[in-house]
């Protein structure tokens, strides 16, 4: 199990704009008629996105208010799962992969890169800076390991310097182009594809 | 090698497009309504007749699973869910089929739904693979813009709508039960069974809950016949399967292949083999995380299926083939395989919320030395303890790696972690708590 806490300095109010609203309500609207509380991951994960990749406590009262539930149920679900921040993380978050196959690929590496630009610590979010790191489990993109995650794109056939460049967008706030760092829109074999030759020559 | 035309993911690599048009073109949604014409029962046997295993690890035949569905639409509606949670440490394969073949995908899920009387279908895709669920949103939306899916879908009179559900980062919610919790909004806690989701699911409704692999293959199958599939791979283990090879190989690759193709042909034929070599292999774990390693000597004739990995004390679980070589250490790769079942367990049963921590924190010691004799064997008393002793199989799966460490690598262990406990029995203490670790010959 991982633990996770509440930050200790929590914002007075919440409040959907008008777009997540929106968007919450159509979540809503996927479920049948009674089962609401269905859509609490999905709205945990709005306020998340609106409050800048965190979410506090009064979202979450927020929350079991629209959905009529308890507010310990949403607090439970929010503890829960582990992509749901309960304390500031910056504008860009950024996640590790660093289970076996990562790991067996140089994963630490990028650990390293992320130690050297951004925070000795995990989950450490640095006066002046827009971003922190942490150590996550796998992320389900095994054959292009090593990679990581920042907000919701995937950096893959990453190594360190590819990282510390990435890194380095990320402090001037770009945002670097996502996906395969070695060219590979798929995972095809990178040498020597011996399958569906036909319809990559087509 | 299985023939290009007998694959059934022909755009696994993203080279034909994913949209609609393309998909057409290579036999999506083409005589859907046909299919369905011919009704329940032969869809159903014709799955049957394929002997499709489902593809999500458990390998539960899919046409025996559909046929538990109660016959009869009761006051409960019945439900279809699709498990994308795919957070098996080894495997990528559902994030292909997601981005580059929705369309097969939602086909199958019409002619599963169809075939069970669902008209709601619930795909479960891991909070973290958001991009690729947007594309599958899009090609969603265009299946309804197109009038496949909603109401008279694809016109077979059948109305489905298919709706995603985003996870939040557990690996447990990949469990049937975990999922439809999750899906409640409630943690991902899984429930005992029975009764099984096919009578008490989802809402309490009855329920299917089939891998995104296994409803994409549904409708090629039904194209081309049961028996093609039978035809392919071996008895009770037959068809094509994505395997996903990673880890130390020179061109790790996600490639569909035959069932029961040797694991040395998959290694060096399609992954361009193991680096440094075939001899500097030390290890494969075949099948994700949770299945138990094998040692080189076995790879050189292991067959890739259910039940030939069966056979070797292992299993084919999701086909996510991780290769570990020489230069890796292997007690620290199962040590951070334990710890993340360690950081996964959902902590409702107590052997393995304790036990998957005990395990990380001995491995840990004895890839530095620092275990004591003892240890090795309390450790292998400590994964039977959490076998068998858990609601779901998450108390297996995290025990089992362990247990093919210590069954094919304990002489690597003893060798490194050499000394005696420090308590020699004759010291009589008699407040220790830790009575086991006595010396009982001292």
């Amino acid at each position: 199990m991982s633990l996770k806490r509440p930050a200790k300095e929590q914002p007075e109010n919440f409040e959907f704009n008008s777009s997540s609203l929106k968007a919450a309500n159509e979540i809503i609207s996927k479920y049948p008629k009674g089962k609401q509380q269905s859509a609490v991951m999905a709205l945990l994960y709005i306020a998340q996105k609106q409050n800048n990749n965190w979410i506090p406590l009064v979202a979450m009262k927020y929350i079991a208010k629209i959905l009529d539930m308890p507010y310990i149920k949403v607090y439970e679900v929010a503890t829960f799962y582990s992509m749901y921040n309960l304390s500031p993380v910056g504008k860009y978050f950024i996640q590790v992969c660093t289970t076996t196959p990562c790991m067996i690929r140089g994963a630490g590496k990028l650990v390293e890169a992320c130690k050297e630009k951004i925070s000795d610590n995990e989950s450490e979010l640095l006066p002046g800076k827009n971003c922190s790191w942490m150590e996550v489990e796998c992320l389900g993109a095994c054959v292009t390991a090593p990679m990581m995650q920042i907000n919701d794109d995937y950096y893959e056939d990453l190594d360190k310097e590819k990282t510390l460049e990435i890194l380095d967008k990320i402090l001037k706030d770009e945002t670097p182009k996502p996906g395969s760092y070695r060219g590979r829109i798929n995972n095809e074999p990178e040498n020597g594809r011996k399958t569906l030759m036909e319809l990559k020559n087509a | 090698m299985l023939k290009d035309q007998d694959r059934i993911f022909q755009n696994l690599y993203n080279d034909l497009g994913s949209d609609l048009t393309s998909s057409q073109k290579r036999g999506d949604w083409v005589n859907t309504k046909e299919i369905t014409n011919k009704g329940r029962d032969w869809i159903i046997n014709e799955i049957k007749e394929s002997q499709l295993r489902g593809r999500g690890g458990a390998g539960f035949p899919t046409g025996l699973k559909w046929s538990f569905a109660p016959k009869e639409v009761g006051p409960r509606p019945h439900y279809l869910v699709i498990n994308g949670d795919e957070s098996e440490p080894g495997t990528c394969k559902d994030r292909d089929i997601l981005r580059f073949e929705p369309h097969k995908l939602i086909e199958g899920c019409l002619i599963a739904s169809y075939a069970i009387q669902a008209h709601v279908c619930y795909i479960y895709i891991r909070g973290e693979y958001f991009v690729d669920g947007q594309k599958l949103q899009a090609a969603i939306d265009e299946a309804y813009e197109k009038k496949l899916i909603g109401k008279n879908a694809a016109g077979t009179g059948w109305d489905l709508d298919i709706y995603i559900h985003y996870g939040a980062g557990a690996y447990i919610c990949g469990e049937e039960t975990a999922l439809l919790e999750s899906i409640e909004g409630n943690k991902g806690q899984p429930r005992l069974k029975p009764p099984f989701p096919a009578l008490v699911g989802l809402y309490g409704c009855p329920t299917i809950i089939n891998n995104v692999e296994t409803i994409a293959v549904v409708p090629t199958i039904l194209r081309r016949g049961g028996k093609w599939f039978a035809s392919l791979g071996r008895e009770k283990n037959t068809g094509t399967k994505i395997f996903c090879i990673s880890g130390n190989v020179n061109n790790p690759c996600n490639v569909e292949e035959e069932m029961n193709i040797p694991l040395k042909e998959l290694i060096e034929v399609h992954a361009g083999g193991v680096i440094g070599g075939w001899d500097n292999l030390q290890a494969v774990i075949p099948g994700g995380s949770s299945m138990p390693l094998i040692p080189k000597d076995k790879c050189e004739t292991l067959t890739m299926d259910f039940d030939s990995l069966v056979a070797e004390k292992s299993g084919l679980g999701t086909a996510g083939v991780v290769v570990i070589n020489k230069d890796q250490d292997i007690i620290k790769c199962m040590a951070r395989i334990a710890r993340f079942y360690k950081h996964e367990s959902c902590g409702q049963c107590t052997p393995c919320r304790e036990g998957s921590g005990w395990m990380w924190r001995m491995l840990e010691r004895m890839a530095k030395g620092e275990a004591s004799k003892d240890e090795i064997e309390m450790l292998g008393d400590v994964t039977k303890q959490i076998e068998g002793h858990t609601i779901c199989a998450f108390g297996e799966g995290s025990s089992w790696p362990v247990q093919g460490l210590l069954r094919h690598f304990k002489d690597e262990i003893k060798k490194r972690n050499n000394f005696d406990p420090i308590v020699k029995e004759t010291q009589n203490i008699p407040y220790l708590v830790d009575q086991h670790l006595l010396d009982k010959n001292a």
